[in-house]
């Protein structure tokens, strides 16, 4: 197993350990993040904590070099449903979705060097809906 | 020219004159094969692109006025470019003037990524990056890109652009940062959903009708029949990259 892998599969037993259940990260263990602002998630909650960076990889190609749209792990949904409900971002802070968790794994992603961290202006619209919202 | 040369040449010679056989007057049989399943069909959720589409673009010179910038302005609204024309800021369109010295003729023309069949950027790529997709929309992927600019070299129509600095206020849909090399994506985030390139909505929203997108292999689409019934020329044509965007008036 890779040093990555094993962080991965460290990580991802305590949050599971941990796991509250009901859908948010916040625990005595692991770090307290912003809850999604709809749902449900894409996969299964603890199949992305373990899997989310293979899902994006896997599905960007179609994307990128075959003209996909809407494919099922897109980066700017994830963004659109995980931003934060204060600020519309999913980087800033240890509160942030995105950037809470990596903080707190110790990981730096690129990604976002050029992704928008912030949810989309009809993203922000829909989840002040009343009834969309989680 | 050597014998064995001559010879293929009127070999490939006799064999396209039967390839391209009438079947009718005026259908020939390649014609014929591309109507059948050529007419623009909009792509199921999920359908990879093919190349039975190649998108293209039609400029008509004569209605681009000189000192107009509504399609460089949209391209960098959509697009989120900071607009401003330093020697290392991103230009994915940029307006050029040109005066014939012997005549006095004078003709302003917008360049931008000329979307080669054989584009040069993408035979120079050492990683892969610089690709050409199915319907012929030639992109970086900037995941693969390392920045070595090899294809800003390679491009004989100076359409890429390297970037130089931290980018900010990107638009969800148009992900660009420092180290990469991008250009014109033909607005592939919204061709992609059925919809057409920014430049030519503002042109065509300002009543200037000078750019018209469709279907290049689609002999029904608007640009089809443009390019059949008037004379219109590739930049550089000498170079045999068979340029997707064509100009009117040059
Ligand atoms: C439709 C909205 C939606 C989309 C799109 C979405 N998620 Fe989620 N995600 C949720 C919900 C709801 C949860 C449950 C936890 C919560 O409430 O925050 C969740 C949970 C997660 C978790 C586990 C967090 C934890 O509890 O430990 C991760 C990691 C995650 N999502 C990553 C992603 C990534 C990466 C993407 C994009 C590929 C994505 N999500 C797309 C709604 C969404
Ligand atoms: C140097 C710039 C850059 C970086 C860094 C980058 N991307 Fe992208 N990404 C792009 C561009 C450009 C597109 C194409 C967008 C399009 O065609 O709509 C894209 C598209 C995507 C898509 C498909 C569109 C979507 O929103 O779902 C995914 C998924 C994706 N990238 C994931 C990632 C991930 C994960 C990372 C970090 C590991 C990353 N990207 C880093 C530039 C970048
Ligand atoms: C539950 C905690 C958690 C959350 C929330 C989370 N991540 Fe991660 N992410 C991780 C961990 C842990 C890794 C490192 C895994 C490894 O290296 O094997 C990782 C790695 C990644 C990678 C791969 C990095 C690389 O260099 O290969 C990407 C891309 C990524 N995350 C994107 C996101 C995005 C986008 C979000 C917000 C939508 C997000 N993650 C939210 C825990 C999380």
């Amino acid at each position: 197993m890779t040093a990555a892998g094993f962080l991965r599969a460290i990580l991802a037993a305590t949050l599971l350990l941990a796991g509250s259940g009901a859908g948010l990260v916040a625990s005595a263990a692991g770090p307290a993040v912003d809850a999604a602002r709809s749902g449900p998630c894409v996969e299964d909650p603890a199949v992305m904590r373990r899997s989310h960076m293979d899902f994006l990889k896997h599905d960007r190609d179609d994307t990128v070099r075959r003209g996909i749209r809407g494919i099922k792990h897109s980066l700017s949904a994830c963004v659109d449903c995980h931003a934060s409900k204060a600020d519309g971002r999913v980087l800033g802070s240890e509160k942030h979705f995105c950037q809470g968790c990596h903080t707190y794994a110790a990981v730096k992603v690129d990604c976002f060097d050029c992704h928008a961290s912030t949810a989309r202006p009809s993203a922000t619209a829909a989840a002040a809906a009343p009834g969309r919202t989680r | 020219m050597n014998p064995v040369d001559k010879r293929r040449r009127e070999f490939f010679g006799q064999a396209a004159a039967i390839a391209g056989a009438m079947i009718a007057p005026g259908l020939m049989l390649y014609e014929y094969a591309q109507a059948g399943d050529g007419a623009a069909r909009p792509r199921a959720p999920g359908e990879p692109v093919n190349s039975k589409v190649r998108w293209g673009m039609l400029i008509d010179t004569t209605k681009c006025a000189p000192g107009c910038r509504d399609c460089v302005d949209a391209c960098n609204r959509e697009n989120g470019l900071p607009g401003t024309t330093r020697a290392t800021d991103s230009q994915w369109i940029r307006k050029v003037d040109l005066k014939d010295l012997k005549t006095g003729k004078a003709v302003s023309l917008p360049v931008l990524c000329q979307h080669c069949a054989e584009p040069p950027c993408v035979d120079v790529c050492p990683t892969g990056a610089s690709f050409k997709r199915e319907d012929g929309i030639v992109l970086v992927d900037r995941h693969t890109c390392i920045g070595c600019r090899y294809c800003m070299m390679a491009c004989p129509y100076k359409a890429r652009s390297f970037v130089h600095e931290n980018t900010t206020g990107q638009s969800p849909d148009v992900p660009r940062g420092k180290g990469c090399v991008e250009s014109c994506t033909l607005c592939v985030h919204k061709v992609d959903k059925g919809g057409t390139p920014s430049c030519v909505e503002a042109c065509a929203a300002a009543g200037h009708q000078a750019i018209v997108f469709g279907d290049l292999n689609d002999p029904s689409s608007e640009i089809s029949k443009r390019v059949r019934a008037a004379a219109t020329t590739q930049l550089r044509a000498d170079l045999r990259t068979d340029n997707g965007v064509r100009y009117q008036g040059l």
